[in-house]
């Protein structure tokens, strides 16, 4: 998508000034054809400087040792990413992490295709009255629902099980991504589906064989989100989880800022550790994050 | 299609009609685990919500649970200062956060959709605080606003301000150090959205506009605005609904401080229920924050005129 468009618009630009000789000398037209090399990149770079002192800063924490002011990471010191994992159990949360992501992924995944299928292709009687809680429960704060959450698991027996946390991220990451999900759905023409129909599939493996794999930008747009979006949330760890050692990486942050002393090497190394998954699973979907939302999310 | 064929050898000839397997249940089969998810850990605990509102609960003082009425309410709006203010807070913050971050966001699409070289580096490095969490985003920050070893003791050292300064506990610095770490995340989600949507404005609108001799200014507001201008309102009102139920960043990075001066609704809330335990009254004003985000919402789309004129 992104080099399709450098294709695509690099030679569109040039030909209206190819075609039109005569107006060129008006003035503007030729200043701004060039100017944006300026106006693209200072803005930019300001931009930039921005978005990453913050991150140098806390690399520069992480990496220098305790007491030094130095403004380069030099000499590196690795004790506070020994100490974080090791003393301040972060190996343990990175495993629950981990896992909680991994699982929240898989079902949201699973539950939002069904629902989401079942929104872009049928009509039924109560869809419009589904719709419109999916859209209403984005109104609906789960920071808010804390207590009753906390009452449910509790009878549920869940409290202080990763699943309780799975279960709630699970749900509130559903409505959003089966929305985008139906309207990825509803981009894939049912005439392609209808044709697998005549060649003989049932309904599943015509989705499996010929929708499916036109899903995946979308699939891995919403996988994504589902997956840092649990690993980044932290409220319902805290209030779920009681153990030490079921608790999360973004509780773990939390409880080294919220001590009476604060450890700025470990707590910046804590960070890094929590930061290193969801940079790289940003790395790789980053493309498919434009073209996910593009594909007609918003609009569905 | 080669698939597909191989596919559709291996069940017998004599079956249903082909796709139209059990087509009246099959819808509901199908949302069936989401409805249930979502009755179970979302509907009900709302209703419950509802229901706690009218009682006085407290399981630290059980001798006084019991139905309230609209005791609690008269007690929010009549006897309770620390309500109006952190909803006044809350307001504040929405829309100085949501306003900020719309116009960046705005901005930065605009430039990084534009053909140079290193565009996807740029790309991927403006967008990257987006993945960052909440809590992670406040320990960055914690980081750089420390009075001892931020930001401020290098500028004092350049003799810009004092040592010693930290913008996180002084009253009148606060706002704008909590504005400014929300920024840095918050930024790149508006400029990701409309991004996006700029994918799809077609090129010869603007190739037709060059044409006409339209400046750049007027392509941009006639051109690029009106399309974006369902994506801007549905954006920034799931985001300003985000922004005022997101207790994360400001719950670790000033934990409502300093004397109250962040505490959001949701984070009096909060701090009502899990400290106070007076789940009466949390019902209560969580049944308020619904109830105002609902009627603003609906103001907000009705004045914005969302899904009329301005067709792509």
């Amino acid at each position: 998508m992104i080099t399709k468009d450098i294709d695509t618009v690099a030679p569109a630009v040039p030909a209206p000034v190819a075609d039109e000789p005569p107006q060129r000398p008006r003035k503007g037209r030729r200043a701004w054809d060039e100017a944006p090399r300026r106006q693209i990149y200072l803005p930019l770079g300001i931009y930039l400087l921005f978005t990453l002192v913050p991150f140098y800063w806390i690399l520069l924490f992480a990496l220098r040792p305790t007491g030094s002011t130095s403004l380069v990471p030099w000499p590196m010191t690795f004790e506070h990413f020994d100490k974080v994992w090791n003393d301040r159990s972060f190996g343990t949360y990175f495993e629950n992490s981990v896992y909680v992501g991994l699982a929240t992924l898989l079902m949201t995944t699973l539950v939002a295709l069904a629902g989401g299928y079942a929104l872009a292709r049928f009509d039924f009687k109560v869809k419009r009255a589904f719709m419109l809680a999916l859209l209403c429960s984005q109104f609906v704060p789960g920071a808010l629902l804390l207590v009753p959450l906390f009452q449910i698991f509790a009878e549920l027996q869940m409290i202080n099980s990763l699943g309780s946390v799975i279960l709630a991220e699970t749900v509130f990451q559903l409505p959003l991504s089966m929305i985008l999900i139906s309207g990825f759905i509803r981009n894939v023409p049912y005439s392609l589906e209808e044709a697998a129909w005549v060649d003989g599939c049932n309904r599943f493996t015509g989705f499996r064989v010929v929708v499916l794999p036109l899903l995946r930008p979308g699939l891995i747009a919403v996988g994504s989100f589902a997956f840092v979006h649990s690993w980044n949330h932290f409220l319902f760890a805290l209030m779920f989880l009681s153990d030490q050692e079921k608790q999360t990486i973004p509780v773990g942050l939390n409880s080294l800022m919220s001590a009476d002393s604060v450890d700025l090497g470990a707590l910046a190394a804590g960070g890094i550790v929590a930061a290193v998954p969801v940079v790289i699973v940003f790395a790789f979907i980053q493309k498919w994050l434009i073209t996910g939302f593009s594909a007609g999310a918003v609009k569905g | 299609m080669a698939q597909a064929a191989a596919v559709a050898k291996q069940p017998a000839p004599p079956r249903r009609r082909r796709g139209s397997a059990t087509p009246r249940r099959l819808p509901y089969l199908l949302i069936a685990p989401a409805v249930l998810l979502m009755l179970g850990f979302i509907a009900y605990p709302v209703l419950s919500v509802f229901y706690y509102s009218l009682q006085d609960y407290n399981p630290t003082k059980p001798w006084r649970n019991g139905f309230a009425g609209l005791g609690n309410f008269t007690h929010a709006f009549t006897e309770d200062p620390q309500f109006w203010d952190t909803l006044v807070f809350s307001g504040k913050w929405v829309v100085v956060e949501v306003g900020l971050q719309l116009v960046f966001g705005l901005a930065l699409a605009l430039i990084v959709n534009q053909t140079f070289v290193g565009r996807s580096l740029g790309r991927a490095l403006v967008f990257s605080p987006w993945a960052v969490s909440g809590v992670l985003t406040s320990a960055i920050w914690v980081l750089l606003y420390n009075s001892q070893t931020g930001i401020s003791r290098y500028l004092a050292d350049l003799g810009i301000g004092e040592y010693g300064t930290s913008w996180l506990s002084d009253t009148s610095t606060v706002f704008p150090a909590a504005v400014v770490a929300d920024l840095w995340r918050g930024v790149p989600f508006f400029a990701i959205l409309i991004l996006a949507d700029l994918q799809s404005v077609s090129k010869d609108l603007y190739e037709a506009a060059e044409v006409d001799g339209a400046s750049r200014l007027r392509q941009f507001l006639h051109i690029t605005l009106p399309h974006l201008k369902d994506a801007i309102i549905l954006s920034t009102l799931l985001r300003a609904v985000w922004e005022f139920n997101n207790v994360d960043l400001l719950y670790t990075l000033t934990g409502g401080g300093p004397a109250g001066e962040t505490t959001t609704l949701p984070l009096y809330i909060a701090n009502t229920s899990v400290d106070a335990h007076d789940f009466g009254y949390a019902s209560a004003l969580t049944t308020v924050a619904f109830v105002i985000l609902l009627f603003c919402s609906m103001v907000y789309l009705r004045l914005s005129k969302f899904g009329v004129g301005g067709d792509k």
